[in-house]
């Protein structure tokens, strides 16, 4: 069966240990966390986590499964598929001379992204956007040397009006056997 | 409460003596303590209670707090800490005990401030024991317990994150029915979760209203009558030819609170292979997990089949019965070599027959534990206490002594293997100190039997660390005050059995059984259900039990 990159979306009990819980189970069930996100949702005491990992879709929803039976996770959903708004912030520390300087600068510009130090021989740039347009930009910044690079992860959001609370587990989806 | 004290724990013994309604049992280790509470839970449907302290006390549970996980058992452990201020820091006997256990508890708890231990507590029985019943930790700082605070019991609990289903799902109910009602050759598998639930009368009430046989997984075992015309045994590596061979055949499954272990599977590929499959389970996660579903229930099974009873209709499957009938007089389970020796099943067969099925009966891990398994006639849900999923030796004596400080009113049978016993045999010490009369039955074969048996059939007979020495067990006994008496004749088992029930307190009786006698049927690991090996036919006997019904 094909893997797939898989968004989930998970409100959890913001108290300690929470996110270890979390993440111990990932490991447990032999999963690799491409990216984890986590902060503070539009409920008090309640945290939001958005997990990317790669797998076939019934893998990931056995893992959304378990992850559902943690006491400290309140929701949890997958919304690989969905309409999706999804961003990821990187901050991206590249060489520059006044030779290539300017050149970085348009470059940025393109991809609508900030500069946000400026050093003798660096610029930091901060670009938002999803994991392409991210991609691309380093791959053309690459070649003037890249000092360092901090990447979020993904963080998501189904489109439309429903907040993340309200919306209804679907039922378990019936699958066909194979018969030899 | 089975516990055992040290430095963190002393504030709370030190008040143990106010609580006279708490009866505390001092095991000889807290690996004990953990089984114990564990065998307590299964034989009465409560929450068990273990305690250690910290560092050390808490590792020794582990192995206890995992065996409950895997096999569903209610139970709390409360662990000793550090103070509050070490840790952290690597103080003496600290050690993260939440940590180790985060994949084993089905929650855990550190309770850093004594105003909230009132709700951590109720929260945690609450967890322990609804659902899909698991082990909960509670971490105790030394110094939270010395803490004052007032008390505040809270009306409510606050979990919006946990979630118990209940009942199933109506379009699933549904369509769930129209296939039972379809079915031309239908076979239940029952599981722990019949008994979890409580729900053997509906089991029984939906069986012989469709007329399904049912077969069972090990944990299974009592959860339908042990004589009932349509039970066909367990089913599995250990299970017999007719119910592997009713899996083989049927056409459609129905799965009731289980978990198609691999034990039970065998090989997944080839698993039932004409059949459809219903899945009724508490837990969502087990749906699809290890085998795909038709039509998956979600809910509690008392209450998903008390549902479904009303959606069936009476039915017959005469000849998918006959079929069944004919496939158990073909592969008898009880079909067993004439020996000189002291046969395992024989003396299994006169253990029910002289406690009439009405004991409790308890095992470790290993060839005598399917001996038990096979040859008792298990009539009552929870008759049968055995360690399922983590198959740990060493289980049954603290677990049989759980069983009965839980069910005095019941007899309480350890049947043990000679490599189990020696695992934590210093718990007899705790049955004379608290005076828990239970009766042992130690088949005893000079090898870690059931590694034997695999050495036999699939290492060239290589006995490499099976052979296993031990000590005189009446001698053992006697040393703790326990009086017992060894078995090496056929026609001393039914009189040593009787003086056993007829003492009062524990008893241990060492059978000397045939040192090379293997566990059949047997599905070797990694093959289908259906190609189970027999007993060599050339070696079967003229002894045969009765079948019972």
């Amino acid at each position: 069966m094909a893997t797939t990159k898989h968004t989930l979306v998970a409100i959890v009990n913001d108290k300690p240990g929470v996110l270890n819980r979390m993440v111990s189970l990932f490991r447990r069930r032999n999963f690799n966390i491409d990216s984890i996100a986590v902060g503070h949702s539009e409920v008090p005491h309640l945290s939001r986590v958005t997990v990317i990992v790669n797998g076939t879709t019934a893998m990931v929803e056995q893992v959304r499964k378990q992850l559902d039976k943690l006491i400290d996770v309140v929701k949890i959903f997958d919304i690989t598929g969905e309409k999706l708004t999804g961003r990821e912030l990187a901050l991206i520390k590249v060489k520059a001379t006044s030779a290539t300087r300017s050149e970085i600068l348009e470059i940025a510009d393109i991809f609508r992204a900030n500069i946000v130090d400026v050093a003798s021989d660096t610029l930091t740039i901060e670009i938002t956007g999803d994991e392409d347009k991210i991609d691309s930009m380093f791959k053309l910044l690459h070649g003037f040397g890249i000092r360092e690079i901090a990447r979020t992860g993904r963080v998501a959001m189904v489109r439309g009006s429903l907040g993340v609370m309200r919306r209804v587990e679907k039922p378990l989806k019936t699958r066909v056997r194979k018969q030899s | 409460m089975f516990g055992f004290p040290g430095g963190a724990l002393l504030p709370f013994y030190d008040t143990l003596p106010q609580y006279s309604q708490i009866r505390h049992i001092l095991t000889r280790h807290e690996q004990g303590a953990a089984h114990a509470a564990d065998g307590y839970a299964r034989a009465t449907g409560k929450v068990g209670v273990c305690m250690a302290t910290s560092g050390p006390g808490a590792t020794n549970l582990v192995t206890g707090i995992a065996n409950a996980y895997l096999d569903s058992v209610p139970m709390i452990a409360l662990t000793g800490q550090v103070a509050r201020h070490f840790i952290g820091k690597d103080a003496f006997q600290e050690i993260d005990i939440t940590g180790i256990t985060l994949p084993i508890t089905k929650h855990s708890y550190v309770a850093m401030d004594a105003p909230s231990l009132a709700a951590t507590f109720k929260e945690a029985f609450y967890i322990a024991r609804s659902g899909r019943p698991g082990p909960v930790l509670i971490d105790l700082p030394k110094d939270v317990m010395t803490d004052q605070a007032e008390f505040v019991y809270p009306e409510k609990l606050d979990l919006p994150g946990y979630k118990v289903p209940r009942q199933g799902h109506p379009t699933q109910l549904k369509n769930a029915a129209k296939l039972i009602n379809e079915a031309k050759q239908p076979l239940i598998v029952a599981g722990r979760g019949v008994i979890i639930s409580g729900a053997s009368e509906e089991l029984k009430e939906l069986a012989e209203k469709a007329q399904i046989p049912v077969i069972t997984t090990l944990l299974g075992i009592g959860c339908f009558p042990g004589g009932h015309i349509l039970n066909y045994g367990m089913a599995g590596m250990h299970g017999t030819g007719y119910a592997n061979k009713a899996l083989e055949n049927c056409d459609l499954l129905i799965a009731i609170g289980m978990r198609f272990d691999d034990r039970i599977t065998g090989k997944v590929s080839a698993f039932a292979p004409k059949a459809k499959i219903i899945h009724i389970d508490l837990d969502p996660a087990e749906i699809g997990k290890n085998v795909p579903a038709n039509v998956p229930i979600v809910g509690d099974v008392g209450a998903v089949l008390q549902a479904m009873q009303k959606l069936i209709e009476t039915n017959r499957h005469i000849d998918w019965i006959q079929q069944l009938e004919e496939w158990r007089k073909q592969h008898p389970l009880l079909d067993i070599h004439d020996s000189e020796g002291l046969l395992p099943q024989y003396i299994i067969h006169e253990l029910y027959e002289a406690t009439q099925g009405d004991a409790i009966v308890v095992t470790g891990v290993g060839q005598h534990q399917m001996w038990a398994a096979q040859h008792y006639t298990f009539h009552e849900p929870g008759s049968f206490i055995s360690s399922g999923g983590l198959g740990t030796m060493g289980f049954g004596l603290p677990a049989a002594m759980g069983a009965k400080v839980g069910r005095p009113d019941k007899a309480v049978w350890l049947v043990d293997g000679d490599g189990s016993l020696q695992m934590t045999i210093q718990e007899l010490a705790t049955l004379v100190q608290d005076n828990i009369a239970v009766k042992m039955a130690i088949l005893n074969n000079g090898f870690l039997g059931m590694v034997r048996q695999w050495q036999d059939l699939f290492y060239k007979k290589n006995y490499v660390a099976t052979p296993i020495s031990c000590p005189d067990f009446i001698k053992v006994a006697d040393a703790y005050r326990i009086s017992g008496l060894t078995v090496t004749k056929r026609e001393e088992v039914s009189p040593a059995i009787e003086q056993a029930m007829a003492h009062d307190g524990p008893f241990l009786i060492n059978f000397m059984i045939e040192p090379e006698e293997n566990v059949y049927p047997m599905v070797p690991p990694g093959a289908a259900n259906i190609e189970f090996i027999e007993q060599p036919k050339k070696e079967v006997s003229s002894w045969r039990r009765q079948s019972i019904r």
